[in-house]
């Protein structure tokens, strides 16, 4: 360290001078270098020229053949290619040392220096030497190719794509033993050391596989094939090494993979499963747990599957190797959180590790515990949690509180131990996080638990009493004011909080004076209102005005019952985002500042609306407590609170964003004519990949007569400029309800700028809805320009890029809304607009699926925590909105849910307009039926054609002559004649009857399946229904106007396509519910 | 002992090192220069019978003559001849490489200039770069070598067109000399090598 000691930056440079000596001192320039390398890793700044300079004269050493030398100078260069500037001036002295021919050493090293100083121009002039050098038997040669092929990959993807072949080839290679002398005879001529030392760790294969992932992760097939082809070959081998993959790492890494396709892919779910579970049992530790985690993370897991991993982190739970056990007991925390009966296997283990020396496996341990444990063990827990609950520091004791909190939520009879352990903790010493996690953790008892609430208030009195955090305290008297006069005996607490008006700051003395208030206002007794304003009188003396002010309110406020009322018991509260942008957007505006803030404009929200956001927003393990949270509070806020009207309504979901966009919108003059934005749907649908060369994503908005389209696009090719990006919509069905209004395109974009394109659309008939599909085109210039600068050159072409559809669903037009009274409204709104449906979802796995679904799909809100459905098998889903042009909408779902045959639902709309309940519940069997009428009336045309020409229809036509006439016959003789006469006139007639018939039943065929294949999402479902409602009508029709027989093979083969035909159709609707599910998932 | 002893011999029979930088427009032939120049006995060998290999291949395949990678940065290499080390700098020639040639003139003892003599284009930008070279305070003592390489090639600019179109004849205080050579053969490289070696010695 002597040499290091007290380097200097100019002293360095200085000397630097030594390397254009010659000859060179190896010796000397070896420590200069070091000390080079010593200052940049200090972090020492360097300007551009220095480094420039320096590097140069490093360049000098090339002449050198010194081996230890020539190694600092790749090291150097390695970490002068960022700073120095025209560092491609070792380019070719580099590829002359990465040759064949020069020594192992050397090689491998200048590889990687390489591909520190090139880019992607230059990429293609090394390629043929770094894929020789990728399939080398020298591992460390074909590591270092690999590693640094995988850096530069961002930057030449085009190029190191070729590359895959060799790549896989260095998998697959067996290391030889042979490697030492193979590659390195010719160096040893010159030498005469070699410094090459066979690899054993394989570690190249942990290389090849990232790369090779990394060239292939777009291509989902080529992925899994891969993970088939390393894991399959290993397959019959575990535990002998002659499978492909030696190295852990790489073994890791395939799992990984193998977890990322299960994850992506449900079709290869089985087998991916099936691939990790048996690496569960692989030799190595490392690749053991790897699996064990992947199959935790498993979004879907089930508790079976769970089995075999839950068993090998239990091994690793008694493991020596304290890392083991730390990363076992990590996992399996995680797993507790959602999963914790699967866990409770290896409580004992867990048990046992509580007085594990490393502090921090002892707390994951107490905390899973704490998840898995049942009632019985909770009081053990607590005791041995409370004994070494003074040796953690602060961030493991915030995750003990929380594990405690969810854990009072779970068993509310063992609230006191709880309650104890939590004032217990209080008390102790701890940061403002800390004391935040427990304080919190009180609130939600006090919240959720009914029968603690008065001890956890008297404890949290005692905590403000001495307590350092002024936040703290002052949410600590909120809650004091809001809950305190709700207990039997008030009084108590209104001598700690008036200790606070004495003993406190200025801001926790507001606090106070607002929770005296509220005591004030909401007590029966006059005896004690009276001694509150004595109380409140006295702060009118108080030094700081904020206190006087309140003070003063407050004591106004009592004597007027009403306004009290209004400003004291009023929970409801303004929605804060939007009251945030109206207030910039006030202060911002001139011209606004001369009028008052309008605060009307405000939309108001109740606190059961806003305490549902938050819960909303809260960490999931908290989730199966939210039915308690809401019903509870719900019963909090009385109807006291404002029902908003429908137009006021707050669509709480999204609102933040769609402000936004209408913010957006406002700003373009042609769609500011429109009027004011309805609904904006949530989030944009990705029309693309988000791999592609253009990110596409669509946002749509609605207006009374119009919707305009946002697309939002991206450019990540950063050598291209896309200029006038224009998008063509083309409606699928093509029946003049939407008409193009205007295109609004984007001028140009560079790349990774996203920019957006508007396309507007009017509805001709503002009552019709219908749902349609646009098929859509990014049309555009593309100019090529330089990466670097951004500078577009030369003239561009026109391109076209084709991105996926986009629908517009009934849902679009709705916007979900919140009332209180769903019962209420749904009876005012009375039977006449009432339709009612039902349906099977078979696909859907549960209630909770189904919801999320019809939510989705109905873009309505659910209502009175109706969308988190509390029994498995019963559910009633009430949803509220609002439909384009004010009208109220409200949906009844009642639901069963059975495991065979799925969820079935009886779906009643009610709303002002019967024709929009209509359109919810049948536009999916809209298309069936005019699919049905399309196959019929082919039938007839084929029946009609065969009446044309056939020669029964002679007969037909004289049996009808001779029905008619042996009717006549007694009554009128010469009517009979005149038949007789005039039957090779009708023969004509009627042949010319049938002729047209055959055009009109075409016609009417073609029209009814463009109009099912319009409406139908699936085309090919149109198809095969139309022909097998073809198919049996000819048949029948055949059998009763032509008498043709129908053999038992015909009937046979009827059934079998009618079988065939619900099949597909159902297993449309499987995938499309499928889709669905996983949107929503995603 | 022996350290000692061979460094007496070397002092006696004039053992020493010298520092070249080869210089010249891309294309010119340099990097050939050097590679013919430093190469010995067995790397000959094997070179011959890959070079050999490969020529023939792209004779038979492409129709076509081998075409060199130009060098974009150095190559530095030893060449021993007569007793004397030179250490040849071999900068690359493109025009994004020309302004860092600065870089290494620090401490030269000569500077080959290397011409493509067929190329007549480009004469006067060689004159042009060869000045600004010479131009450098580090420059002002070094010999100047010019090789007027290609000389095989038919319609070659002979040494005394090469020296009129340089304009070297108005330089006065600076030893320079032009020697014809081919680097494909090797032809005329020890005798500017030669001139180096004499003309150092009689400083």
């Amino acid at each position: 360290m002597g040499v290091f000691y007290h380097i200097d930056k100019s002293t360095v440079l200085q000397e630097a001078r030594v390397f254009n000596e010659s000859p060179i001192v190896p010796r000397k320039c070896r420590l200069l270098l070091t000390k080079i390398i010593y200052l940049l890793y200090l972090g020492e700044p360097m300007a551009t020229n220095e480094a420039t300079e320096l590097f140069f004269s490093v360049t000098k050493l090339f002449q050198s053949k010194d081996i230890a030398l020539r190694q600092m100078v790749y090291l150097v260069i390695k970490e002068l290619s960022t700073i120095a500037e025209d560092v491609i001036m070792v380019t070719s002295s580099l590829m002359k040392d990465m040759q064949p021919k020069s020594e192992v050493i050397y090689r491998a090293n200048a590889i990687r220096a390489l591909c520190k100083i090139i880019d992607a121009t230059m990429l293609p002039s090394v390629e043929r030497f770094l894929k020789a050098a990728i399939v080398d038997k020298t591992p460390s040669i074909s590591s270092a190719a690999m590693v640094s092929s995988y850096h530069l990959f961002p930057a030449g993807k085009d190029v190191i794509k070729r590359w895959a072949n060799e790549v896989h080839e260095a998998i697959n290679s067996k290391p030889t033993s042979l490697v030492g002398t193979a590659s390195s005879y010719l160096s040893f001529t010159s030498s005469g050391s070699s410094y090459n030392t066979p690899s054993t760790s394989n570690i190249s294969q942990y290389h090849a596989l990232g790369l090779l992932y990394m060239i292939r992760q777009h291509d989902r097939m080529a992925v899994t094939k891969l993970i088939q082809q390393l894991a399959g070959s290993s397959r019959g081998t575990f535990g002998s090494s002659s499978g492909t993959l030696r190295n852990p790492f790489a073994y890791c890494l395939l799992i990984r993979y193998a977890a990322k396709t299960l994850d992506e892919d449900p079709n290869s779910r089985q087998q991916m499963f099936e691939l990790l579970e048996g690496w569960l049992r692989h030799k190595s530790d490392i690749v053991n747990f790897e699996a064990a985690k992947a199959i935790c993370n498993i979004k879907d897991v089930t508790s079976k599957e769970l089995h075999p991993a839950v068993n090998v982190l239990q091994l690793f739970l008694s493991s020596p190797k304290s890392t083991l056990r730390f990363a076992a007991i990590r996992t399996l925390n995680k797993l507790a959180m959602s999963h914790p009966t699967a866990v409770q296997p290896c409580n004992f283990d867990m048990e046992n590790l509580i007085t594990d020396q490393n502090r921090s496996v002892a707390t994951f341990a107490i905390t899973t515990l704490l998840k898995t444990g049942n009632e019985a063990s909770v009081d053990r827990l607590m005791k041995q949690i409370t004994g070494f609950m003074s040796e953690i520091s602060d961030e493991f004791k915030v995750i003990v509180v929380d594990a405690i909190r969810s854990l009072c939520l779970k068993f509310p009879t063992k609230q006191v131990v709880m309650l104890g352990f939590l004032s217990g903790v209080l008390r102790d010493e701890g940061g403002y996080e800390f004391k935040r996690a427990v304080v919190e953790a009180i609130f939600d008892l006090v919240k959720f638990i009914p029968e603690s609430k008065e001890a956890a208030l008297a404890h949290l009195c005692e905590f403000i009493e001495d307590c350092e955090f002024t936040k703290l305290s002052v949410r600590v008297l909120h809650l004091l004011g809001v809950e305190g006069p709700k207990t039997a005996t008030p009084t108590k607490f209104i001598r700690y909080i008036y200790n606070r008006v004495i003993l406190e700051n200025s801001i926790v003395r507001a606090a106070a004076v607002s929770a005296l208030a509220k005591f004030g206002v909401s007590a029966e007794d006059s005896e004690v209102r009276k001694s509150i304003k004595v109380l409140l009188t006295r702060c009118l003396d108080d030094n700081d005005d904020e206190v006087r002010d309140r003070a003063t309110l407050y004591l106004k406020l009592m004597d007027d019952e009403e306004s009290a009322e209004k400003y004291v018991k009023d929970d409801s509260t303004y929605s804060l985002a939007a009251l945030e942008r109206q207030l910039v957007q006030y202060v911002s505006n001139q011209e606004a500042s001369e009028k008052p803030f309008d605060l009307s404009a405000v939309p108001k929200i109740t606190k059961a609306q806003a305490e549902a956001e938050n819960l909303k927003s809260r960490s999931f393990d908290l989730v199966s407590t939210q039915t308690i949270g809401i019903s509870s509070s719900a019963v909090a806020s009385t109807s006291a609170a404002a029902i908003p009207t429908s137009r006021d309504a707050t669509p709480t979901p999204g609102i933040d964003q769609q402000v936004v966009y209408a913010h957006q919108l406002e700003k373009i003059p042609e769609i500011a004519a429109f009027g004011s934005l309805f609904k904006s749907s949530v989030k944009p649908v990705e029309l693309t990949e988000s791999e592609t060369e253009y990110v596409v994503s669509c946002v749509k908005h609605m207006f009374d007569e119009h919707i305009v389209f946002q697309f939002i696009v991206n450019n990540t090719l950063n050598d291209q400029l896309l200029e006038n990006v224009t998008i063509v919509m083309q409606a699928e069905s093509d029946d003049g309800s939407l008409v193009e209004e205007f295109v609004i395109p984007a001028p140009n974009l560079p790349y990774d700028q996203p920019g957006s394109i508007y396309v507007a659309f009017k509805r001709t008939n503002p009552e019709d809805y219908t749902p349609c599909c646009f098929s859509n085109t990014l049309k555009f210039l593309v100019k090529d320009c330089d990466p670097s600068t951004g500078e577009a050159d030369g003239e561009g072409y026109e391109d076209e890029y084709l991105v996926e559809d986009i629908e517009i669903v009934t849902g679009d037009h709705i916007l979900p809304t919140y009332i209180n009274d769903f019962q209420n409204a749904w009876d005012s709104m009375g039977e006449e607009g009432q339709v009612i449906e039902t349906f099977a979802l078979t696909a859907a796995k549960s209630l909770k699926d189904a919801c999320t679904t019809l939510i989705d799909l109905l873009g309505m809100g659910p209502v009175e925590n109706s969308g988190t459905p509390t029994s498995p098998s019963l559910h009633t889903l009430m949803l509220s909105g609002t439909f384009l042009g004010n009208i109220k909408v409200l949906a009844k779902s009642r639901m069963t849910y059975s495991p065979s045959s799925g969820v079935t639902m009886e779906l009643s709309v009610r709303s002002s307009s019967e024709e929009i309940s209509r359109q919810k519940g049948s536009s999916r069997y809209i298309c069936l039926f005019k699919v049905s009428k399309s196959g019929t009336f082919a039938a007839l045309a084929s029946v009609f054609a065969k009446l044309f020409t056939d020669s029964r229809t002679f007969v037909v036509v004289q049996y009808l002559c001779n029905t008619i006439g042996n009717e006549t016959i007694f009554n009128c003789e010469g009517l009979l004649n005149e038949i007789k006469e005039d039957q090779n006139r009708i023969m004509k007639f009627i042949r010319i009857c049938c002729f047209g018939s055959i055009f009109i039943c075409n016609a009417l065929m073609w029209t009814f399946f463009t109009k099912a294949l319009n409406k139908s999402s699936s085309s090919l479902q149109v198809t095969v229904l139309n022909s097998a409602t073809n198919f049996c009508m000819t048949a029948v029709l055949g059998n009763i106007i032509f008498g043709e027989t129908l053999s038992l093979q015909w009937w046979f083969g009827a059934s079998l396509i009618v079988i065939g035909t619900l099949l597909i159709n159902k297993s449309i609707h499987d995938r499309k519910d499928r889709m669905k599910n996983k949107d929503k998932r995603q | 002992m022996g350290g000692s002893l061979s460094k007496a011999l070397a002092k006696i029979f004039g053992n020493k090192e010298m520092r070249i930088l080869m210089l010249g427009l891309d294309a010119a032939g340099k990097t050939s220069i050097l590679f013919i120049g430093s190469m010995t006995l067995e790397s000959v060998l094997a070179q011959f019978f890959l070079m050999f290999s490969i020529t023939i291949l792209y004779k038979l395949k492409l129709n076509q003559s081998v075409t060199t990678i130009p060098t974009v940065g150095f190559n530095v290499e030893t060449v021993t001849y007569k007793n004397v080390k030179f250490n040849v700098w071999d900068v690359g020639g493109q025009d994004k490489i020309r302004p860092l040639w600065r870089h290494y003139y620090t401490g030269t003892q000569g500077l080959i200039f290397v011409i493509d003599s067929q190329d007549r284009d480009r004469i006067d930008e060689a004159r042009q770069e060869l000045h600004r070279i010479l131009s450098d305070r580090e420059m002002r003592d070094c010999l100047l070598l010019v090789f007027a390489n290609k000389q095989d090639l038919p319609g070659a600019m002979s040494p005394a067109e090469v020296t009129e179109k340089l304009g070297l004849h108005r330089m006065k205080e600076r030893s320079w000399y032009v020697h014809p050579s081919c680097a494909t053969t090797g032809e005329g490289l020890y005798e500017g090598l030669n001139w180096l070696n004499q003309n150092t010695k009689t400083k």
